[in-house]
């Protein structure tokens, strides 16, 4: 009983981790591109931690906003953004967003 | 204000919300604690509506007021992308080339677009039951429709969303959930009261209004999302620049708001 208890604890305890770091790089980033994309792993790692503290509804609601919507709307609208600027590689950019 | 005296301030307040958010955090109940005072009489209503999960019984019987707020909230931001990213004038159709797309990727595509649509169904059907609900699975189906444009090109998907249709089903949707809150007010109690027969525990039809609201909401999420991303689609995809090199000009014009604009954009 102890020993399961302990596991779970450890479990919480990685997961959180793993979240402080991924938000931490995700503040780091200065592309909006590259951050939309580490959104994507911190709404996965959100996800994580909300299984780990058994609520299953609330990591379903992270897995479907934060990982596929939101990263999608703001590469969406960096895409957008950088076609409406005369930029010498604006070609090559809508090349890269057209990938999603 | 000055550089230093903005710095000092801040200190100032920062030490006293750190005070008070660690004397606060003390008098809270313990960190994952077997029992919670919210959470017993939570699940203690639960069970008298007989809804097996506890978090939908929360949002669409016991707090459904709450919900129908976050409800008019997605609506409203609906609404606003609508009316901010509508097609003008100075912004011109550009034909979309086809892309190639490689045949595993087709493949993917093809194979998941089915199984990711009934699991967002299943997940909305299935809200009164097991963790999920309108809200997830309607975020599952809106996704998943998306696997189209993976799969092949904005043309394929753009067949298979008939936005007009769409934009109406998600404001029906919502004013269904404000007009099934007008049924416990016909039968003299409150609004949103939950007054259907409330079936047996444990079974699809278990929970009287449960998952009446939680369908409704599953429509409306599934189609306010999806609407969400095609006007944000729109704009990347078949829009091409606009005329003057910066796209900050005023889309609110004289000449910039005729209706027709919209209905442009999906022809």
């Amino acid at each position: 009983m102890n020993g399961v208890a302990t596991l779970t604890e450890i479990l919480v305890m990685l997961a959180l981790l793993l979240v402080a770091v991924v938000a931490t790089i995700a503040v780091l980033t200065r592309d909006p591109a590259r951050q939309a994309v580490v959104l994507a792993v911190l709404g996965l790692a959100l996800a994580l931690l909300f299984t780990v503290l058994q609520a299953p509804d609330v990591a379903l609601s992270q897995l479907g906003v934060g990982t596929a919507v939101t990263p999608l709307l703001i590469l969406l609208t960096v895409r957008r953004m950088r076609r409406g600027r005369p930029e010498p590689d604006e070609g090559e950019h809508a090349e890269d967003g057209g990938d999603r | 204000m000055s550089r230093t005296g903005r710095i000092r301030l801040f200190l100032c307040a920062a030490a006293v919300i750190a005070v008070a958010y660690t004397l606060a955090c003390t008098g809270l109940p313990h960190f994952g604690s077997a029992v919670h005072p919210y959470g017993a009489r939570a699940v203690a209503a639960t069970l008298k509506q007989r809804t097996a999960n506890t978090i939908s019984s929360i949002n669409f019987d016991q707090r459904a007021f709450d919900t129908l707020g976050e409800e008019s909230i997605l609506l409203g931001s609906v609404l606003g992308v609508t009316a901010l990213l509508r097609r003008t004038d100075e912004e011109r159709q550009s034909s979309e080339r086809g892309a190639r797309v490689l045949p595993s990727t087709r493949l993917f595509g093809t194979l998941l677009l089915p199984v990711a649509l009934l699991t967002g169904i299943y997940i909305v059907a299935h809200g009164q039951l097991s963790p999920g609900g309108g809200f997830q699975g309607g975020v599952i189906l809106a996704t998943a429709l998306h696997l189209a444009y993976v799969a092949a090109d904005y043309r394929a998907l753009d067949r298979i969303r008939p936005r007009e249709l769409l934009d109406g089903v998600d404001a029906v949707a919502a004013g269904a959930f404000t007009c099934l809150g007008l049924a416990g007010l016909v039968v003299g109690a409150a609004y949103l009261k939950n007054v259907l027969p409330l079936g047996t525990f444990n079974t699809l039809s278990s929970g009287g209004m449960v998952p009446v609201i939680n369908a409704a909401v599953g429509v409306e999420v599934a189609s306010g999302v999806i609407v969400l991303l095609a006007y944000f689609l729109d704009q990347t995809i078949t829009t091409g620049p606009t005329t003057s090199p910066t796209i900050t000009t005023s889309p609110g014009g004289p000449d910039g708001t005729e209706p027709s604009d919209t209905s442009e954009a999906t022809s």
